[in-house]
């Protein structure tokens, strides 16, 4: 969510439990505008927490003019230091996949990938490098991962300019209360994967300018998103299923929407055993 | 000005395909295009009314040049609205749009309904018979666990609050807890976690026990009835399958069932009381792994097979949830009996000497806290009852023997740790321990409050500063396990009878060989029998 909305979102998507406390929020108020002045981004986003088991990692992204390109992200251990993070590799992406278990909380904590995946390991040892992998990298991988897998927004809030830049739609004034309940309102925000497998009668019907992302529709498995008018129908919530703890809101005829994640940075591959 | 000469600016801008507007002005082709464009845009149909531009305009300058009124320019914007109210009025009846009831409205009047106070007499007299319960302070309760980032917004607690009020005026409650929220699907559970008054709860139970003895004894009849119609026809013989005997659930007020528990959807809609959780159901639970979906009579369909609906499942997780994570600072509840230290001990009051440990020690080791809900058995109860003994009181006499030639396979007896012990004790899941303990702020130690977070049921929190603690759970009411979920997988097929010549099928004898083979049998008869007759052979 926008870090200059944190005050107001927060209590919209306190419906699941987590949050933050006043030291943090207070924190963040002090800190995130500097991060902005520091790296010069044109946007700061509060991506969420994640909770490990002897600490938890506060994330902050940051959007240059180009909204969708590769943002850049930030972790601090207390709200106040942040640090860059380096951006994924396809490599720690499939690695990452395979460590289960929580969060240690240590971002310097490493796991023995001998156990894991004997190939990798060994390649390391190949190239001169100890068989291990930080918890830094499997943080990168994580936030990676739920941002390609579940980071959503109302359609129509991005535009997309014909030279290729992705900007928000001034003209955006929020989804009615109708459209708001349905899954093909919000798409990914991230590279369309099934746009191009439409058919031409639905392609037709599309506005490139604001249908250039892959809609919720399609998700797999069906009834991966819980969608519920909260505080007496005034917000849409969507939470994931796949990772728990993904919540997004929306306010319908307003331009107040964003999404946070508050939980452990673990998949629920039970889902279809759970639907 | 002359004609240009090459060397001044301007020069052979007036050729046709280089004036300076030439991308302006589009060619004859693409021009046509951008007029019908034009017309077809103004040929739309406007979504609110129907109308479009094109035939509105059209009527307007029809109605002018009709009536050809003066100055018309000046009243250009009611002639339009003459139209288009003329075009209306003969379809005009007396059925007007309804006001669209949004569903935020709907919500917003339940919300509002919760801060009528209630007046009465009635309510006076029944707070004074029955001491007045304890309405539980939830905003403060949440102004702790918000200092760890716990909790619902603000206004949905006041909600909350407001509610729990209405189900003390309402039933007959001895003490009231807000226990949590556990999210669900379509729609939430907010859960109360209740003490009735001794002898309210058990009413409606015995009325039901009574109505389906008295459906049986009317099934064993007519089943008697249909059997004297049968024993004419040869019946299949019957199977001596009788099943595992049922664990008894446990009595209200003790073990799983010492809580009530009423869930409502939102606050402000009704509350509606789960029914207590049978151990068949905390078994079953325990095996698989389902999202709630907000409706409390949504079949639960998974293997193995749920004995009940969501209200049940609700209810065994609820019970598996306090079980496993309701704890408080040690010392803060004692034994009532101090004899009683056996497991069986259920009682427990608060201790009037408690001292309460400081936050820090609190944070650092978990001896400090202590469980005050017993645990539950692998057999579903918090005490272990031998099945077999309860059912001799139902049977007769012969079903009696079969059941003591059964008792060979006697369960052992389970026993469970004693209420009140140590949180330290608690396993963890593989290197993952079972708690987590943090001051809520290190920068103001004065004013932290000690937070504990269980890591097998994520979502259930605890706090405790001096005096105060208590439990609360946000989540979504499954148990973390690192591994993936397996499903049990279904029972393996039941061996068949051994096959051997007593029951291969073979082909029957045609007539001939029937015939050859008695011929055979009697020549050898014949055969034996020396002084056989050989009358008896040639009349066969």
């Amino acid at each position: 969510m926008e870090a200059q909305s944190l005050p107001a979102a927060l209590p919209l998507v306190a419906g699941g439990g987590a949050g933050l406390s006043p030291e943090r929020r207070a924190a963040l108020g002090a800190s995130l505008p500097l991060l902005q002045r520091d790296y010069r981004f044109e946007r700061v986003w509060f991506w969420g927490c994640i909770q490990g088991l002897r600490g938890a990692y506060y994330i902050a992204e940051g959007l240059g003019p180009n909204r969708a390109a590769p943002r850049s992200r930030l972790y601090s251990l207390n709200c106040l230091d942040w640090s860059l993070l380096t951006p994924a590799t396809k490599e720690v992406l499939a690695l990452a996949e395979q460590l289960k278990g929580r969060f240690q909380g240590d971002p310097s904590f490493e796991y023995s990938l001998a156990e894991i995946n004997a190939e990798a390991a060994a390649r390391l040892i190949e190239g001169g490098k100890e068989p291990v992998i930080k918890e830094e990298a499997r943080l990168i991988a994580t936030i990676e991962q739920i941002d390609r897998a579940v980071g959503i927004v109302p359609r129509g809030a991005f535009v997309k300019t014909p030279l290729g830049s992705v900007h928000e739609n001034r003209h955006f004034e929020g989804l009615s209360l109708l459209e708001a309940k349905k899954l093909s309102s919000y798409f990914h925000f991230t590279e369309p994967v099934n746009l191009k497998n439409k058919t031409l009668l639905e392609k037709a019907d599309l506005d490139p300018s604001t249908d250039f992302l892959d809609s919720l529709e399609h998700d797999i498995p069906r009834g991966s998103w819980s969608i519920q008018l909260e505080k007496g129908g005034t917000v849409v919530v969507l939470r994931s299923l796949l990772w728990l703890g993904l919540t997004f809101y929306h306010v319908p005829m307003t331009k107040q929407f964003g999404y946070v994640y508050f939980g452990t940075g673990e998949k629920n591959l039970d889902l279809p055993f759970m639907l | 000005h002359g004609p240009y000469r090459p060397h001044e600016p301007g020069y052979g801008l007036d050729q046709p395909g280089y004036s300076p507007y030439e991308d302006q002005i589009p060619d004859p082709q693409a021009r046509m295009l951008a007029i019908k464009n034009a017309k077809a845009y103004l040929l739309k149909t406007s979504t609110r009314s129907g109308l479009n531009l094109y035939d509105h305009f059209a009527n307007i300058l029809t109605k002018i040049l009709d009536e050809q009124p003066a100055n018309t320019v000046d009243i250009i914007e009611d002639i339009s609205k003459d139209v288009k109210w003329a075009q209306f009025q003969k379809k005009m009846d007396t059925l007007r749009d309804e006001h669209q009831t949004l569903p935020t409205f709907e919500a917003a009047e339940k919300c509002k309904a919760l801060f009528v106070k209630e007046s009465g007499e009635e309510h006076e007299e029944l707070d004074e018979e029955m001491g007045q319960p304890s309405l539980p302070n939830v905003m403060e309760t949440a102004f702790y666990f918000e200092q760890a980032g716990i909790g619902l917004d603000k206004d949905e607690s006041y909600y909350i609050l407001l509610s729990l009020k209405n189900l003390i005026n309402v039933q007959p409650i001895q003490t009231c807890r807000f226990w949590g929220k556990i999210l669900g699907l379509e729609r939430n559970y907010i859960i109360a976690e209740v003490q009735l008054h001794e002898g309210e709860g058990g009413e409606e139970e015995t009325g039901e026990e009574e109505e389906t003895v008295a459906e049986e004894e009317k099934e064993t009849d007519e089943a008697e009835e249909e059997g004297e119609e049968k024993e004419k026809e040869a019946e299949p013989p019957k199977s001596t399958y009788k099943p595992p005997p049922e664990v008894p659930k446990e009595e209200n007020g003790t073990g799983t069932n010492k809580y009530v528990y009423f869930v409502c959807n939102e606050p402000g809609k009704p509350w509606v009381k789960l029914p207590p959780v049978t151990p068949a159901q905390i078994v079953c639970a325990r095996k698989i792994k389902k999202f709630f979906t907000g409706r409390l009579d949504a079949p639960i369909v998974s293997f193995p097979p749920f004995p009940g609906n969501e209200a049940n499942y609700l209810r065994a997780q609820i019970a598996r949830i306090s079980a496993g994570t309701h704890v408080s600072p040690t010392g803060f509840y004692q034994f009532a009996n101090e004899d009683e230290e056996e497991e069986d001990g259920d009682a427990y009051e608060e201790n009037p000497e408690f001292e309460p440990p400081p936050v820090a020690d609190m944070v650092e080791s978990l001896a400090t806290w202590a469980h005050h809900v017993k645990g539950i058995l692998k057999q579903g109860r918090c005490v272990w009852i031998n099945p077999s003994q309860k059912s001799e009181e139902n049977e007769d006499e012969d079903e009696e023997e079969e059941d003591k030639e059964e008792e060979e396979e006697e369960q052992e007896e389970e026993r469970g740790l004693p209420l009140l012990t140590l949180i330290s004790e608690d396993e963890g899941i593989k290197n993952i321990p079972a708690w987590i303990a943090q001051p809520s702020t290190n920068l103001i130690p004065q004013y932290s409050v000690a937070i504990l977070q269980s890591n097998r049921w994520p979502g259930a929190y605890a706090f405790a500063s001096g005096r105060k603690f208590d439990n609360i759970y946000f989540g979504w009411g499954h148990k973390y396990s690192p591994e993936s979920h397996t499903p049990a997988l279904p029972p393996p097929a039941q061996a068949e009878y051994p096959s051997g010549p007593g029951i291969t099928e073979t082909v029957d004898p045609t007539v001939e060989e029937e015939i050859a083979f008695k011929i055979a049998q009697e020549e050898a008869l014949a055969g034996e029998e020396e002084e056989g007759e050989e009358e008896e052979g040639e009349d066969d």
